[in-house]
């Protein structure tokens, strides 16, 4: 925390690497000045433990993107596009720097190991993730809704989830 | 897995030491302490008392003094807590989800709307992410603008903490007291943007509109009145033998939980540690102007409540160096692109007036790509995570809420408490439902 390590917050124009750089053996992408990791699925709790260890104090968010509807997007090579992915935030204080892990999550097997055991603050942020997306954290103490009714059907957030005249869902309510 | 072996591979010289608390693990720490969030029935074990012994009760979500509509299972024995579950989402409305099919230049409208309490800095987090999709640099009257809006809804915020943490707290005399610092504020606000609240003042580029005349005049009349009202505070409550009896040592929290729970703001602080984005990784113009970051030592309630009443006197710091270094210029990028052409414009020129028409009904394009920008707020780190597909709307706006992570310490920091002083405790959590259900 005391000290002060300014090399890490140049920004580096993208694409300057010429070959691809890796960060505990998985690939890394500069993006507008901020590090960007492609994890896998199996990767992602040794990364983010490791991490800590140095100086990655703080997991301040999880949340995810469906790209069912945007499949096309660039990712390094060896990486391939699935259609949900699960982005976790890392900020490191003492190196005043912020580190995005992005995590390809397929549909037939939405799955992604919890990261509660290392960062207990993860809890409600993938409880909406959950939620949401419905994808399932292994491991979570409490995987359960957090902002929708628990009897709620389907994922909001999901691109093939419709948005406008949907019937009004509560709990209990008499069938029409 | 204990603390040790976990970390025996931190340091250089192997398994001989044990890894400072701050690198161990989360619930390790929390463990140790008898507060995990969620004690499954078998981890709780012999220590956990009979369930015929302890009590289950609700506490909202209807109740005054929960903010809104947060809602606390609480597990009692007697009079003390053991266990509380914050049951959340009754405010929920899918304003991520609305957020995709709005434009860019609508986001706005709709991100305001989330921590009702602090608008600003939710457009500015907007703003800034888009901004960078977008690598557009602004014009510096637009980034003191924003400073100046920043700080002013700072003080707005925190006179509606203290005032609802005076009345939470039984000291009504101060409610009356914040909200009228409050309202004056609010008139500020209004008189530049036009709106008490919910100001879509902030828009990618720039602002929506410059200064009105008068500000430094309006704006320096308000500042000078804060420091006597804030002395009429410490008279009223932190010299208070009844107001420090009922906050010190109540819902106290270390640094290393902080850090684990994901707590940031003034929750973090209150520990000691001393993270303030605006001074460690400066947006806007923070690196130019003087201020102190507050930190407090016990992390405590009455921490808390400390930090807010003198982050109020470090954003009048602030204000007075915006007010003299306020540059000159526009208040808007001049690109094109976002920027829609001046009102004077359109009475002459087709082109604009076509350029404005088409820039409000389909807004403009934004590069493909993902940004995640944060502001501190003045309940902690606000980012905001974009998703562009190349198209006018975001592909995926996604809010990190600071309210809603602050949440999580609830648990921790009601164990062991007794019920009357969880309304302390919720109060000086100080979240806002609107930002913690979206």
């Amino acid at each position: 925390m005391a000290e002060t390590t300014t090399a890490t917050d140049e920004p580096v124009a993208p694409g300057a690497a010429p070959e691809p750089e890796l960060l505990h053996g998985a690939p890394v992408v500069h993006v507008r000045g901020q590090r960007v990791v492609h994890a896998t699925r199996d990767e992602l709790v040794g990364l983010v433990r490791t991490l800590r260890g140095e100086g990655w104090l703080q997991c301040l968010d999880v949340t995810a993107v469906d790209y069912l509807a945007n499949a096309h997007r660039e990712l390094p090579e060896g990486i391939e596009a699935e259609r949900f992915e699960v982005v976790v935030l890392l900020i490191s204080h003492s190196a005043r720097e912020r580190l995005r892990i992005r995590v390809q999550v397929p549909e037939s097997d939405p799955v992604v190991p919890t990261l509660f055991e290392v960062h207990p603050g993860t809890e409600a942020s993938e409880r909406e993730v959950f939620d949401m997306f419905g994808i399932r954290f292994d491991g979570h103490p409490d995987l359960t809704r957090i902002l929708m009714p628990e009897d709620w059907e389907g994922h909001p957030l999901r691109k093939d989830y419709g948005i406008g005249r949907i019937p009004v869902q509560f709990k209990d309510a008499p069938d029409a | 897995m204990t603390a040790t072996e976990e970390s025996s591979h931190l340091t250089d010289e192997g398994a001989q030491e044990m890894a400072p608390r701050i690198v161990a693990g989360g619930t390790e720490v929390l463990r140790e302490v008898g507060s995990v969030l969620r004690i499954s029935e078998a981890e709780a074990g012999e220590d956990a008392p009979d369930d015929a012994e302890t009590t289950i009760i609700n506490m909202g979500p209807q109740h005054p003094s929960t903010h809104g509509v947060l809602r606390l299972m609480l597990e009692l024995e007697g009079e003390t807590v053991l266990r509380t579950k914050p049951v959340i989402g009754y405010l929920h409305t899918g304003m991520e989800k609305t957020g995709e099919s709005l434009t860019y230049l609508q986001g706005g409208t709709n991100v305001t709307r989330m921590d009702y309490a602090s608008p600003i800095f939710n457009e500015l987090a907007f703003c800034l992410s888009a901004e960078q999709l977008l690598e557009i640099e602004l014009p510096p009257r637009a980034v003191w603008i924003r400073m100046l809006m920043s700080e002013l809804n700072r003080l707005t915020s925190h006179f509606l903490f203290l005032a609802t943490n005076g009345m939470d707290l039984g000291s009504t005399s101060m409610m009356i007291y914040g909200w009228r610092e409050r309202e004056e504020g609010l008139r500020i606000l209004e008189m530049i943007t036009g709106l008490r609240m919910n100001h879509n003042f902030i828009r990618i580029g720039g602002t929506a509109a410059d200064l009105p005349d008068g500000w430094q005049q309006r704006l320096t009349d308000y500042l000078d009145s804060i420091p006597e009202r804030l002395e009429e505070y410490e008279i009223l409550m932190t010299n208070q033998p009844i107001w420090r009896e009922r906050l010190q040592g109540v819902g106290s929290i270390t640094a290393e939980e902080a850090l684990a729970l994901g707590a940031t703001g003034p929750i973090l602080r209150s520990t000691g540690y001393a993270w303030d984005l605006r001074r460690e990784m400066p947006y806007l113009a923070y690196d130019q102007v003087d201020f102190d970051v507050i930190v407090g030592t016990y992390g405590d309630c009455f921490d808390r409540y400390a930090i807010r009443l003198n982050e109020v006197r470090e954003s009048v710091r602030i204000l007075r160096q915006v007010i003299e270094m306020m540059p000159a210029g526009d208040y808007r990028i001049q690109d094109k692109k976002v920027t829609p052409p001046p009102r004077a414009r359109i009475d002459e020129s087709m082109e604009a007036l076509i350029h404005h028409f088409k820039i409000f009904t389909e807004g403009f394009k934004v590069p493909e790509g993902d940004a995640y920008a944060a502001v501190e707020s003045p309940r902690g780190e606000l980012g905001v995570y974009l998703v562009s597909d190349g198209s006018a709307k975001p592909y995926r706006m996604h809010v990190r809420g600071p309210s809603f992570v602050n949440l999580q310490v609830l648990p921790h920091l009601m164990h062991g408490g007794l019920i009357a002083d969880a309304v302390a405790i919720i109060s000086s959590v100080d979240p806002i439902m609107g930002e913690v259900d979206r």
